[in-house]
């Protein structure tokens, strides 16, 4: 388990002192596949780095299974770090190594005997799909091959915990679900616990069961997947979320539904079938959805008819497909309200929303 | 031209190639753990430390820019306290090594600077000590570029052997000066710089050939 305790970091900078994360509280139960996301500049990267302390917090705990990892002597530290695996962006594997060398080398350092190292490898290549390219130099691999690579070497040493730092930003959409596909796999079959950094949501939709979102440093709203996914509270969240940024949102146009695809089968025309079965004419205002691997994700913003009968159809038509959607308020708000006004004038809003996801949400 | 000459001259290569590998293996050794030195201790670096930095890095600044020539005579005492003389290939070596390293130290911690962080990142997330960090990734990793650096090193060493020949070292360097300069031959002269001229070749087309060979991110 991962405790984040009161955790703080700052860096000063020639523009004077930098929160990077701010009083940040997390739990991450084992076994979780946990979703930090965020824009960029929000301190998940940092956050990330303070779980195996590549940043020293300025203040609070980082608490892995029990042990402050902040109280520990180098040594001890090192042996901590060898229970943490991390994966990140641009790979980051050793240039001048092997594939089957690199995957050795947190064996190499643990002080495993070279044979047993070798064979930990061997297994280790044959899981990630890459047996074949033992020998190959990382400049030969592709980039899904090398952030395979990295996941085996990640595993080579056992860890209870993986890291994985925007670890599939630097790849396109197809390797990106194929890289989620065997990290998913790999939690499932060897129970690790995964943490996920990503400015993505739909890296957070595929796999995810957790998911904290940051913004400025401080986590601002921490959930399952689909409660955040489906009742957005903050504002990070909204703009993560929705389909149209700024644009045409579900705040501020009436009689309108925000579908939310999270890997139902890509192959059947929902939208198509919903007109026909519910005899409705939808308008679509706004979408964003993408085909991973066979699998719808992503949003879709539809104008509903003003008649509340053909709107009872959709909820229903939607219900009984296993679609979430929210719907909005049935009168916009008077005026478009931004986050940073009036306390009163948000909570107003807020409470509107609540009403509406109640009345809508499938969940 | 005259057999005397050419045995001279050939003398004068074979000197000249063992003072300046010799020297550039002695610098090496010397240089690459102050190398290593100042690129951990500098800012961003595993181990930083202000003072043990500024210490190495004062002394190798003040060695480097004393001219070679003046260092040369000035450190003629600690010479012949290491050879027991101030003349001939050996005692030429003694300020060949002492110009020599403080350059090579900055010429590793230059190489080693070019590591990519994010390797150095991953290589502390999983455990890594520094001495390890140091045997088995800064080294290797800047291994190419290490002797991208040994080769400019020995032309470089191989131009100072030359200049020793003014103060009774040996090599093709002394055999320019004793004929060419100081008794106007100047085919001697000529001869010389052209076997200079292709050994430096040799060592410049050697190394990248090797680099290019050992460079594992060249497909």
């Amino acid at each position: 388990m991962i405790e984040l305790k009161d955790l703080n970091k700052s860096f000063r900078t020639a523009a004077g002192l930098v929160d990077a994360v701010h009083d940040v509280n997390l739990r991450i139960d084992d076994g979780d596949i946990f979703g930090i996301i965020g824009f960029s500049g929000a301190g998940k990267s940092t956050l990330v780095r303070c779980m195996n302390l590549l940043e020293r917090p300025t203040s609070g705990q980082v608490i892995i299974d029990g042990t402050d990892l902040c109280g520990l002597g180098r040594k001890q530290l090192r042996e901590a770090r060898r229970g943490i695996g991390m994966i990140f962006q641009q790979f980051n594997l050793l240039s001048q190594r092997t594939v089957e060398a690199n995957i050795r080398y947190p064996l190499e350092i643990a002080g495993t005997p070279k044979a047993e190292a070798s064979k930990r490898a061997a297994e280790l290549l044959e899981m990630v799909d890459l047996a074949d390219k033992a020998r190959a130099y990382p400049v030969q691999l592709s980039g899904g091959q090398k952030q395979r690579v990295a996941i085996a070497r990640a595993l080579a040493s056992n860890p209870r915990i993986i890291l994985c730092d925007e670890a599939t930003s630097a790849l396109d959409p197809i390797t990106t679900a194929s890289i989620l596909d065997l990290l998913k796999r790999l939690n499932e079959q060897l129970g690790v616990t995964i943490v996920v950094i990503t400015h993505e949501m739909k890296v957070v939709e595929q796999i995810c069961d957790r998911v904290a979102v940051m913004s400025d440093g401080r986590i601002v709203e921490q959930g399952s997947v689909h409660d955040v996914f489906l009742r957005p509270t903050s504002d990070t969240a909204k703009r993560l979320i929705e389909p149209s940024q700024g644009a045409l949102t579900i705040d501020n146009t009436p009689n309108t539904l925000r579908l939310a695809f999270t890997g139902e089968e890509s192959g059947a025309p929902v939208i198509s079938d919903m007109t026909v079965q519910c005899d409705v004419m939808v308008n679509i205002l706004s979408a964003n959805t993408e085909n991973i691997g066979g699998k719808a994700f992503g949003q879709m913003l539809i104008q509903l008819p003003d008649d509340e009968a053909a709107r009872q159809r959709i909820r229903a038509y939607l219900d009984s497909r296993g679609i979430l959607y929210e719907e909005s308020a049935a009168v916009p708000p008077a005026e478009p309200v931004q986050e940073e006004g009036p306390r009163e004038v948000r909570a107003e809003r807020e409470k509107l929303e609540d009403a509406a996801v109640r009345e809508g949400s499938v969940l | 031209m005259s057999p005397e000459l050419v045995s001279l001259i050939a003398n004068g290569v074979w000197e000249t190639l063992y003072m300046t590998v010799v020297s550039t293996v002695i610098s090496y050794l010397i240089g690459i753990p102050l190398g290593v030195i100042l690129y951990i201790t500098g800012d961003g670096g595993i181990r930083r430390n202000r003072a043990v930095n500024l210490i190495v890095g004062i002394i190798v600044n003040v060695l480097r820019s004393v001219p070679f020539l003046i260092l040369l005579v000035a450190i003629l005492p600690f010479t012949r306290l290491v050879v027991g003389t101030t003349i001939g290939s050996n005692a030429t070596i003694v300020p060949l090594v002492v110009a020599a390293a403080p350059y090579v130290a900055r010429m590793v911690e230059s190489s080693l600077k070019e590591i990519d962080g994010g390797v150095i990142e991953a290589a502390r997330a999983m455990g890594s000590s520094a001495w390890q960090m140091i045997w088995k990734v800064f080294l290797p990793e800047a291994k190419p570029s290490l002797l991208v650096g040994a080769t400019i090193s020995l032309a470089t060493i191989l131009g100072y052997s030359a200049m020793a020949g003014f103060v009774g070292g040996g090599g093709l360097g002394a055999i320019a000066i004793n004929y060419g300069y100081y008794r106007y031959q100047s085919d001697v002269m000529l001869i010389t710089v052209a076997l200079l001229v292709v050994i430096v070749q040799i060592f410049q087309e050697g190394g990248l050939k090797l680099v290019s060979k050992v460079d594992k991110r060249l497909r």
